[in-house]
């Protein structure tokens, strides 16, 4: 038997921890809404449209958080308006939006030799390389969205409940929409660094979607979302150390087992009473 | 003494899409008046509700609502839209509903006062849904869910109440209650208009009535339901200025 606490002596794993937990929170509280509001696909697209943010930022030698960060939110507002303006459907507006700005990344990509390594890391996570630097950038965004979360909750929840009661009560449904897409945005930012560009949407969809599965209240639907997100990265990031595997896909994949299970039991209960 | 207008149309063309759906409506309501509003489907009975909320910008003509632009005045009005508007499997509780009729009068960032949580209790009451305060809202029937958004629209303790036919899917001796209900917000002074249906019931409650086909084709109390002519041209296909009248209503 492996001393559990054997990875924890090391500084990497620890900022990996911190890292992992921080994105947990993020994106299981944001994606309470994306998952009320059926936001799955925009969430994925908006993940893949902050790739050429990230190579540009690797470019320019700043902050890659920043960068995605920057191309996620353009890509997010982007999104919107191009659905509201074209009269197109927003499902083609986001194939449109997305597949431009991910092409946009790997022509860029494609220009520079030196970062062939890094590629795996923005498309698959690096948890294990994260630095202290992209710790702090990641807390202080992170902080921004949780804040800016706790401050409109209660109006997000009614214009997301009901968009035409909450027009007519005098709330601004145009901004409230457009800063969850600004905050879906960032919290995606936050994330490509732990789970890459192509599972980020994992984080922000599964936690949230297991919570759905047997809340019947949004407290409990949070609570239950951020508890699955955390365990889910502590435990993935601690599996991975030991079959030294991907840590991101490692995470992923133990919330995407968490659902199962939930779902299984949850089945299993309602035949059960369905029978009784 | 006269009552100050509380709702003023002058000349008022609107509808959906470049549709024209009601056309050439003047209105007064005045504080304190009851008004039933009947037609058939697509008659524009919500189009006239949602111009003066202020939900939807007429083509053209001046709509005055508590003397300001239809919008301004949110904090004194408040709507309730048709029920199947609303997405009733979202895991919330009955009293989280009706608290929604309070945001208008709280900033970002607060959670709900004393007085929130007191209005909220007051609304349950008078809509007999106290003991569903804890229930999932997607547990409900069709009349109860009714019952909530009508318990936020009374929640939010408003001037001005305007209601997209809230009786649907409630039984009759409900839907006696809720005409009643209201019947009496407006006699202490609240602005009650409701889209309707049941022509016997407005016979038995409100003291006027507006009859809709693509705009007002009668206006006075409920005796002109008796007018065989203005029941001719209400419901029976007069419509007037052509085919772009039947436009279908926007539920959407």
């Amino acid at each position: 038997m492996p001393d559990p606490f054997e990875p924890l002596q090391y500084a990497f794993v620890q900022r990996a921890l911190l890292a992992a937990v921080l994105v947990a929170l993020v994106c299981a509280s944001v994606g309470v809404f994306v998952v009320l509001r059926g936001l799955a696909f925009l969430g994925d697209a908006i993940a893949h449209a902050a790739f050429p943010g990230v190579v540009i930022a690797f470019l320019l030698k700043v902050n890659i958080v920043l960068g995605g960060s920057v191309a996620a939110v353009l890509s997010a507002l982007a999104i919107g308006a191009v659905a509201r303006r074209s009269g197109l459907k927003e499902d083609t507006a986001i194939g449109v939006v997305f597949s431009g700005m991910f092409a946009l990344g790997i022509v860029l990509f494609s220009s520079i030799r030196t970062f062939t390594g890094d590629l795996l890391g923005i498309l698959f996570g690096d948890v294990l390389g994260v630095a202290t630097d992209q710790l702090v950038v990641g807390s202080v965004t992170a902080a921004i969205v949780l804040a800016a979360l706790w401050i409109i909750w209660r109006q997000l929840v009614f214009v997301s409940f009901d968009p035409i009661g909450a027009a007519a009560a005098g709330l601004n449904t145009l901004r409230y929409d457009t800063l969850l897409l600004g905050l879906i945005g960032l919290a995606i930012a936050v994330s490509v660094q732990i789970v890459g560009v192509v599972l980020v949407v994992a984080m922000l969809v599964t936690p949230a979607a297991t919570a759905r599965l047997v809340a019947r209240d949004l407290r409990t639907l949070v609570v239950v979302a951020l508890a699955l997100a955390v365990g889910s990265s502590v435990a993935g990031i601690w599996l991975s150390y030991y079959v030294n595997a991907a840590s991101g896909g490692t995470i992923v994949l133990v919330a995407t087992t968490l659902f199962g299970v939930v779902w299984t039991v949850r089945s299993v209960a309602r035949s059960r009473a369905a029978a009784a | 003494m006269e009552q100050p207008p509380v709702i003023e149309l002058h000349g008022v063309r609107a509808g959906y899409d470049g549709r024209t759906v009601i056309d050439r409506v003047d209105l007064t309501v005045r504080r304190g008046e009851f008004v039933a509003l009947v037609g058939a489907n697509g008659a524009g009975k919500s189009t006239l509700l949602k111009v003066i909320v202020g939900l939807l910008r007429p083509y053209e003509g001046s709509v005055r609502v508590f003397d300001s632009p239809p919008g301004n005045g949110a904090r004194h009005l408040a709507y309730l839209p048709q029920a199947e508007q609303v997405h009733w499997d979202y895991p919330l509780r009955v009293e989280d509903v009706v608290l929604m009729g309070r945001l208008a009068h709280s900033t970002p960032g607060r959670g709900p006062t004393t007085a929130d949580r007191s209005a909220v209790a007051t609304a349950l009451g008078r809509v007999q849904i106290v003991d569903l305060a804890r229930r999932p809202i997607d547990a409900l029937s069709g009349g109860q869910r009714q019952r909530v958004l009508l318990a936020r629209t009374l929640a939010a303790d408003p001037e001005l109440l305007l209601l997209d036919e809230p009786a649907t899917g409630v039984d009759p001796a409900t839907e006696e209650q809720l005409m009643s209900l209201l019947g009496d917000l407006a006699s202490h002074g609240r602005t009650v208009l409701v889209a309707t249906h049941d022509l016997a019931g407005v016979m038995a409650h409100f003291p006027r009535v507006l009859c809709m086909n693509g705009g007002i084709v009668a206006d006075g109390d409920a005796s002109i339901l008796r007018d065989d002519a203005i029941l001719r041209h209400t419901y029976g296909g007069h419509r007037p200025g052509g085919p772009e009248h039947i436009a279908d209503e926007h539920h959407a």
